[in-house]
């Protein structure tokens, strides 16, 4: 489990080059780590390569935070 | 020329559509500057130019021209820095659609008359619109690329409207070629196999697409953005010199195939056991 939270943060720290120390549980993608729309498309399509996994159009819109993006991939991956 | 002589060298191209590292532009960006094309790229507003510019220079692109393709002053400041600054163009490449991607889902009979009309101004007609404009600064040989998909030809789930844009898209890349053919300037199509892009983020089932393509197709894998950019290579320079008006697919073959491949069967089976539709409930 925590595996996957490790993995999630790899991918937000690479993706929105934004300090590691700054993607907690509850940061939020858009207002804290200073995504803007674009950015959370291509951390959906990161997230869904790197868990082979896919993520709906209605599902991806509530993952706001990095605590939402682990939650939902251990729900829907083993 | 000789053998070592790169396939574009001396050319110059606009690339249309690149978003980011996955766009099929991007591919064949890449390609066309490892073959020696000296390149400009669009980009649409600041959200996408942050990540254009990185990968413009990358590949040593320094001209990235903010332009809309649905609004026609930028398009005409595009068009006009174009003929300032290069005086001449060898090809475009044209990798633009959009679509709403609520109506990339369920039934293509209740697309909504709005959106339809957006989908093949963008999808379609912005393919004419670029031909047109660069159509008097085109030298002998120029070559016009589009990006086109099998959904046009046969019923793919989800991709509805666009596949009636694609269609008519398809059907204008022959109508274009005849009409620039006696200017030396020749109009083709690449048909793509399904690549997780941007743009194919707003398809729904994408991923069942991907795997289903990957069981079936001749090849038994998906295409890479590289592989449609070293078939746009040969499409853009001089080696297709003898082709026009043609719909080119770099999809592993799945064109050709008229039924599910019985080897792949367990793996079919699997895909299909495992498959929720997106189909939104209700």
């Amino acid at each position: 489990m925590s595996d996957v939270a490790e993995r999630v943060k790899k991918i937000v720290v690479e993706h929105l080059g934004v300090e590691e120390s700054k993607v907690t549980e509850n940061a939020s993608f858009i207002d804290d780590l200073g995504a803007d729309s674009l950015d959370t498309v291509e951390l959906v399509m990161a997230f869904e390569e790197e868990f082979q996994c896919e993520i709906p159009d209605d599902a991806a819109e509530k993952i706001l935070t990095v605590k939402d993006a682990i939650a939902f991939i251990n729900e829907h991956t083993k | 020329m000789t053998a070592s002589t790169p396939i574009l060298a001396g050319k110059r191209g606009l690339v249309m559509g690149v978003a980011n590292d996955k766009s099929i532009a991007w591919g064949i960006a890449k390609a066309c500057a490892a073959h020696g094309a000296e390149l400009a790229f669009t980009y649409q507003g600041e959200p996408l130019l942050k990540r254009v510019r990185p990968l413009a220079e990358s590949i040593g692109v320094s001209k990235l021209l903010d332009c809309d393709v649905m609004d026609g002053d930028s398009m005409d400041r595009a068009f006009d820095d174009l003929k300032e600054t290069w005086g001449g163009l060898d090809f475009v490449v044209h990798a633009i659609a959009y679509s709403d991607k609520d109506e990339l889902k369920g039934l293509y009979v209740d697309t909504s008359a709005e959106n339809f009309k957006n989908t093949m101004m963008v999808s379609c007609y912005s393919f004419t619109d670029v031909c047109r404009r660069a159509r008097p600064l085109l030298n002998t040989g120029g070559s016009l690329l589009t990006m086109s998909y099998y959904g046009a030809e046969q019923v793919m789930p989800h991709y509805n409207v666009m596949g009636v844009a694609k269609a008519a898209l398809e059907a204008s890349v022959r109508y274009l070629a005849n009409d620039l053919g006696p200017e030396a300037v020749r109009v083709n199509a690449i048909s793509a196999g399904p690549i997780r892009t941007l743009a194919a983020s707003g398809i729904g089932d994408f991923r069942f697409i991907l795997k289903w393509n990957e069981y079936n197709a001749p090849l038994r894998r998906n295409v890479t953005t590289d592989e449609v950019g070293n078939a746009a290579v040969y499409l853009l320079s001089d080696l297709s010199s003898g082709v026009t008006g043609e719909v080119h697919h770099v999809d592993s073959g799945y064109h050709t195939v008229g039924m599910v491949a019985p080897d792949s069967a367990p793996q079919i089976i699997d895909l299909l056991g495992g498959f929720k539709s997106a189909k939104p409930a209700g």
